[in-house]
């Protein structure tokens, strides 16, 4: 049913919190999603041309960076490795434009999935998706997406620790946490409370159930005026080898 | 947005198919047509036979076409559902239609007629409620996508009318002045469009994207991959600006400026084989605009997963 489902008022909305002050941007998230969900609910994660010139393949989970504020000179810009997956948002488009039912929402923790017996791969639901959460695996011609780990956060053979998904257990710096958002005292929504954590996109009313807490302020630095010196131009004090090796390097 | 051939034909050449078949409904009762059972069966055939070509085309864009059928299912939300409904449900008064006017007459071609009309136009619009519903492609989700789609339909199927009368050298005033006038209707529908993409303020920037622009301006340092993905193929798809021009030079010429000016033509000269050529000339430099249009239409389209590979706004 891709009309969406009834939401109890007491139902939880599952998702996670992503930290842009503390993402250090190693990609071990988006391997791990690769690694887990390659085997997971929704393998395979083809790839094509793996170890030709033109790879491609399906990631839940991609990492960006961006420079914020580049307009403010010297020092002023914060570069912010940037974390993308599926939001679980709580109006999904992508499951209301599906034709066949395959997209859904589950009512009971919001987890928005994708039922691959009945997609006819018509790719729909990644045009309405304006995140770019949802991929098309050309081998099996259905469309896949983040789970939130569904196989594992649900699964009773796991240790109870181990019940998170992939991407939120490997991360060594812990910028990625995972909990009920709709609980006011979960820990999760502590941090998003504490942190001013926001949504993506907001003017486009999907609602993400995801949040993204901003980089942490930073003192202003005031500009170094030995970072910006034009060193080429500099007299420095040189003399015997260096000197030499100054002259023979300028040529 | 990518401009994948299958979806282009299928919305152009359904189009054109629903445009002439609600023409043929709407007209046929009033005793505008041909008589002869001859024509009827040409112009049906015509209509119809572009209408399944344009659906067996939309079959090809699918990943998995043998489950076609289970897109029928959804039509409580999605628009393409309605649409794959709607298309199956016009075949019944359309057949119904196709019998009475070809062999019985009378009250209910009359009916079935104005039904099918109905219906093809139903059928057009949730088409073009496919595209107008997505919010990240601002370029679509505006009211001149309905009106366009709709307008370029009736087009469509009135050059085509206009032609196959010719071609039976029964061209009239009226049905070259409906050609016409559609020709205005579709053009303008199509200026306000592109009117409407380019004025209209970009709703989302990488700003709002990132949520990073409290800080300041934000610019892609570095992508996830290093070659293209889905994502960019599908999405990601630029049209350079001089092709843009140049195609909406052709889209003018071809879809809305020559057709126009061989209906008047046709008007002009009276009923004859000149008329009748002329208006086949102008139904296939429709065509050819046609195309140009629906490429630009997707070509032209920005979606928003290009804000976090390096677009400032969409
Ligand atoms: S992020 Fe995209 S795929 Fe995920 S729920 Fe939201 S709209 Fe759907
Ligand atoms: S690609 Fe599959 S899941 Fe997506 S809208 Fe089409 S049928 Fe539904």
């Amino acid at each position: 049913m891709t009309s969406l489902p009834n939401r109890e008022p007491g139902a939880s909305r599952l998702g996670l919190v992503i930290d842009l002050d503390t993402c250090v941007g190693c990609h071990a998230c988006a391997v791990a999603c690769k690694q887990w969900n390659d085997g997971g609910h929704m393998a395979p994660l083809t790839d094509t041309d793996a170890y030709g010139s033109g790879p491609d393949g399906v990631w839940f989970n991609r990492i960006h960076s961006f420079e914020a504020g580049t307009e403010q000179g010297g020092c002023g810009s914060r570069t912010t490795n940037f974390p993308r997956s599926c939001l679980h948002c709580e109006q999904p488009a992508c499951v209301t434009v599906c034709p066949t039912g395959a997209s859904y929402k589950r009512a009971e923790d919001g987890i928005v999935l994708v039922n691959e017996d009945l997609c006819i791969g018509c790719k729909l639901c990644s045009w309405a998706c304006p995140y770019g959460a949802r991929e098309f695996d050309q081998d099996v011609g259905v469309m896949k997406k983040c789970t939130l780990c569904i196989d594992r956060i649900h699964n009773e053979t796991l240790a109870e620790s181990e019940r998170v998904p992939a991407c939120v257990m490997v991360c060594p710096t812990s910028a990625r946490h995972f909990g009920d958002l709709a609980d006011p005292s979960s820990a999760v929504s502590k941090l998003v409370a504490e942190r001013g954590g926001y949504d993506l996109m907001p003017e486009l009313g999907y609602e993400p159930t995801n949040k993204y807490l901003p980089p942490r302020p930073r003192p202003a630095l005031a500009l170094d005026e030995r970072v910006t010196r034009d060193s080429a131009n500099d007299d420095l004090p040189l003399h015997g080898l260096l000197k030499w090796a100054d002259r023979i390097l300028a040529r | 947005m990518h401009p994948a051939f299958s979806i282009i034909f299928f919305t152009s050449a359904a189009g054109a198919g629903y445009g002439l078949l609600a023409l043929l409904g709407l007209l046929a009762p009033f005793g505008l047509l041909p008589a002869s059972p001859l024509f009827g069966l040409a112009a049906l055939a015509l209509a119809l036979g572009l209408v399944v070509a344009g659906l067996l085309s939309s079959l090809a864009h699918l990943g998995r076409p043998e489950r076609a059928w289970r897109a029928l299912s959804q039509w409580r939300s999605s628009w393409l559902s309605r649409e794959g409904v709607a298309a199956v449900a016009t075949f019944l008064p359309a057949g119904v239609f196709a019998i009475a006017w070809l062999f019985l007459g009378g009250g209910v071609a009359g009916v079935a007629g104005w039904i099918t009309a109905a219906m093809a136009a139903v059928t057009v619009y949730c088409t073009a409620m496919i595209y107008a519903s997505l919010k990240p492609i601002r370029q679509w989700a505006n009211p001149w996508v309905p009106r366009t789609y709709l307008a370029l339909s009736l087009m469509t199927g009135a050059l085509l009318l206009n032609a196959l009368l010719g071609v039976v050298g029964q061209a009239s005033a009226w049905s070259s002045l409906l050609a016409l006038a559609s020709v205005a209707l579709a053009w303008a529908a199509k200026e306000g469009h592109w009117r409407h993409c380019a004025t209209a303020r970009a709703v989302s920037t990488a700003e709002t994207a990132t949520g990073l622009g409290h800080i300041g301006r934000v610019r892609l340092l570095d992508a996830p991959h290093s070659e293209d993905n889905y994502l960019l193929k599908e999405m990601g798809f630029r049209v350079g600006r001089r092709h843009a021009v140049r195609l909406r030079l052709i889209t003018r010429l071809a879809a809305f400026a020559l057709p126009a000016a061989l209906s008047l033509g046709a008007l002009v000269v009276g009923p004859g084989a000149l008329s009748g050529t002329l208006a086949l000339l102008a139904a296939a430099a429709a065509a050819l605009g046609v195309i140009a249009e629906r490429w630009l239409f997707f070509a032209e389209a920005k979606h928003t997963v290009t804000l976090f590979y390096g677009a400032g706004e969409a």
